[in-house]
């Protein structure tokens, strides 16, 4: 399968973090969760995917192009949301209208009207006067309007109601009815990429864990419950993460790499992520 | 409304008498029919004109295979019926809000197992000549209940003889 995006041996140095080779691809079509704690490097990669910050190494390619020397084409096709509204405060969805006009070549003002009357979001008010979920939808909007091929959002769910966040993750639905389209949507809600997400990558501490197929990982990963002796006699190779207590301990295994009868739980994405991030901190 | 339920009723008919054709050409244990017409009897009833998958979270299996089971379960009863267009995969993702690789696996599986056909550009069809698969389908699952008879039985050291005697009893009731 054509991959839309393409991401190698990214990296970033700031002082006190550093994104070191990040990798991974999501091929057309599909949606990927970038999943990862607060600062892990799930918004610098998204900076650079969107060259708003200069890398240090590192290639991305979108829609097989490179995203430097190709930067206004792919822009063209890309619907961007971050995580806070940056519209000025001052103007008003129909003032927005107008200045998107002249952006995309693309802008399609019914799409946007249309979006508008769906969201329920009054064109006259100032974007001031909106509440966080109106300035969110305001952006989904927004990106939506120039027939893009390609959602990147950042964080576009969280501090969202529920009712929001579900209408917001039906129109992600839409979206991919198409399978030209794609989404890169980071996030550290996981329960709504649990849902939706076709492949998952994480990210800790500046680094790609693993970015693989979403139902892969649930099938492959489990929660190990044990005793502490049972715990002691595993090979330590096999634990991912774990979490002891004083009467008893649970581990983030591979099934398929533990041979015998033990009791294994099924692992959520939330679980994997957890584990990975202790198992990696000892 | 009501010819709704004439219709209903007619297609259950007919799927049932297809059904107990089938097992009546392989000599199987009307219970067992009956076991099995008493599971897809609900299906069949409550099926509308949309279809019918229930994805549950906190049920043990793979999502893919709930979707393939239940897909499969719909052919047998008759309420898909051979070359009836199934929902594309993007649309089941949607509506089920689930990843579009699990329902492109589900759809891969009922493939491979000849429920399905799918044609690039067109979509997925329930595949015209099934019977032998479903018949196949039928043993298997003819085969599985038996598996957990006999090993009731043998807990309770009953006798293979004994297990067709009570058989050969249930059968013949069951026919009168």
């Amino acid at each position: 399968m054509e991959n839309v995006l393409e991401v190698k041996n990214l990296s970033k140095d700031y002082e006190g973090f550093h994104l070191q080779n990040v990798s991974f691809s999501l091929p057309k079509g599909c949606i990927m969760g970038l999943i990862g704690e607060n600062g892990a490097g799930k918004s610098t990669t998204i900076k650079l995917l969107l060259n708003l910050i200069h890398r240090d190494g590192g290639d991305i390619q979108i829609f097989s192009k490179c995203n430097l020397t190709h930067e206004k084409a792919i822009k063209e096709e890309l619907g961007v949301v971050l995580d806070e509204s940056n519209f000025p405060d001052n103007l008003c969805a129909r003032d927005i209208d107008l200045v998107m006009k002249s952006v995309y070549a693309k802008w399609d003002q019914n799409v946007f009207s249309s979006y508008l009357r769906r969201f329920a979001l009054p064109d006259r008010k100032r974007v001031k006067d909106y509440s966080k979920g109106m300035k969110m939808k305001l952006s989904i909007a927004v990106a939506l309007s120039h027939h893009p091929r390609f959602l990147i959002l950042d964080e576009a769910t969280s501090g969202l109601d529920p009712m929001v966040r579900e209408e917001i993750l039906d129109i992600f639905l839409e979206f991919i009815q198409d399978e030209e389209h794609s989404i890169l949507i980071s996030s550290h809600i996981i329960s709504d990429l649990e849902k939706i997400a076709d492949y998952i990558t994480f990210i800790h501490k500046g680094k790609v864990m693993f970015s693989e197929v979403k139902d892969s990982l649930l099938e492959d990963y489990g929660i190990l419950k044990c005793t502490h002796t049972e715990f002691d006699q595993l090979d330590k190779e096999l634990i991912i993460g774990c979490r002891k207590n004083q009467f008893g301990v649970e581990a983030l295994v591979r099934r398929k790499k533990l041979q015998g009868k033990f009791l294994i739980d099924s692992a959520g994405i939330e679980d994997i992520m957890l584990f990975h991030s202790r198992g990696a901190g000892r | 409304m009501l010819q709704k339920t004439h219709d209903l009723e007619k297609a259950l008919e007919n799927s049932l008498f297809k059904v107990y054709y089938l097992f009546y050409t392989i000599n199987i244990d009307l219970d067992v029919i009956m076991y099995i017409m008493y599971i897809y009897n609900n299906n069949v009833i409550t099926g509308s004109d949309s279809l019918d998958i229930i994805i549950s979270n906190s049920n043990g299996k793979p999502i893919y295979e709930q979707i393939t089971s239940q897909i499969k379960n719909l052919i047998i009863s008759g309420e898909l019926k051979p070359g009836e267009a199934l929902p594309s995969m993007r649309l089941l993702a949607k509506e089920l809000r689930i990843s579009v690789i699990t329902t492109k696996r589900a759809y891969e599986d009922l493939e491979r197992d000849g429920f399905i056909e799918s044609i690039t550009g067109k979509g997925s069809f329930v595949a015209l000549q099934n019977s032998e698969f479903i018949r196949e389908e039928h043993l298997r699952k003819v085969e599985e209940y038996l598996q957990n008879t006999i090993e009731t039985a043998k807990i309770a050291n009953i006798s293979l003889e004994e297990l067709i005697e009570i058989m050969t009893m249930l059968y013949e009731e069951g026919e009168r």
